[in-house]
């Protein structure tokens, strides 16, 4: 349950990180590959180094999903329509690795807002991503 | 037993002196209870914990962080035997405190974030997984001696 109060905060720390989406989504991302090493078999046909041009791109499409989604929390369903068929059918990613992403994610605001990023704001965020990666999986079965 | 890497031994290490006890350990358990507040249920006797301003304000939520802190760091002292460390503790936790071995991990969470903002960039992947490693093992060990 996210309070306005929250669904706002979110979208805040979103638009302040907008700007540098391809940063945060690769940062993010390969703390996941170096946490998680089983993270990595999904991504076998892409170079996933640091600094490469698919890993940046990558990063960045998710940032940008986890921002536009932000932007109308209760319309995550309509928002992911064309991600959870992606998800489901064509990427088949196990979602338990969304949980994976989500901590690592989290990570990467932390060392990026330091101080800014708040118990508040971890708490909604936490809210907001586990909101995310269960609307992703729903079409999964 | 656990293997422990040149790096991963010296990361720990390094982490933990730059740290300041008393005031990650606060941070993270009053975190824990704001971003997880079902785990407040082990707080009953600690007063108000109403909102996030009130955790991280009261003073027996501070004290018992930096406890928290201190007792993490006996594995740090004993990374190649945190199993045996901690089996007093794990049988405290299970058989006194009844604490859901779930909670353990959940905290190490809250703990690895609050790292992360203390460190900023030199937290980095790498980092952050001899460090997840590490707690990895003590959550291990302090859920050990449950039955």
């Amino acid at each position: 349950m996210l309070s306005n109060q929250e669904k706002m905060l979110i979208v805040q720390i979103w638009e302040r990180l907008t700007p540098v989406a391809e940063e945060i989504g690769a940062d993010a991302l390969l703390r996941m590959f170096a946490c998680f090493p089983g993270s990595k078999t999904y991504f076998s046909h892409l170079d996933i180094s640091r600094g490469s041009p698919h890993l940046l791109s990558l990063g960045k499409k998710i940032v940008l999903a986890l921002a536009e989604g932000s932007k109308d929390i209760s319309q995550l369903t309509v928002t992911l329509a064309p991600l959870q068929i992606m998800h489901a059918y064509q990427l088949r990613i196990d979602p338990t690795n969304f949980k994976l992403l989500s901590h690592c994610m989290l990570v990467a605001l932390s060392c990026h807002m330091r101080d800014d990023f708040t118990a508040v704001a971890h708490a909604a965020m936490d809210k907001y991503l586990s909101a995310f990666a269960a609307v992703l999986a729903e079409k999964y079965r | 037993m656990v293997e422990w890497t040149d790096f991963e031994r010296d990361t720990i290490q390094d982490i933990f002196s730059r740290i300041e006890y008393d005031v990650v350990g606060p941070a993270a358990l009053a975190r824990c209870l704001v971003v997880y507040p079902w785990t407040q249920r082990y707080f009953g006797g600690f007063g108000n914990l109403y909102n996030a301003a009130a955790i991280k304000g009261n003073p027996m939520v501070s004290k018992h962080g930096t406890t928290i802190l201190h007792g993490l760091d006996r594995a740090v002292k004993n990374m190649d035997d945190i199993k045996n460390t901690y089996a007093e503790l794990s049988v405290l936790h299970s058989e006194k405190l009844h604490v859901d071995p779930d909670n353990f991990k959940l905290l190490a969470d809250c703990l690895t974030i609050v790292v992360a903002a203390q460190l900023g960039n030199e937290f980095s992947g790498e980092v952050q997984a001899a460090f997840q490693k590490f707690l990895a093992v003590v959550v291990s060990s302090l859920g050990r001696q449950y039955h």
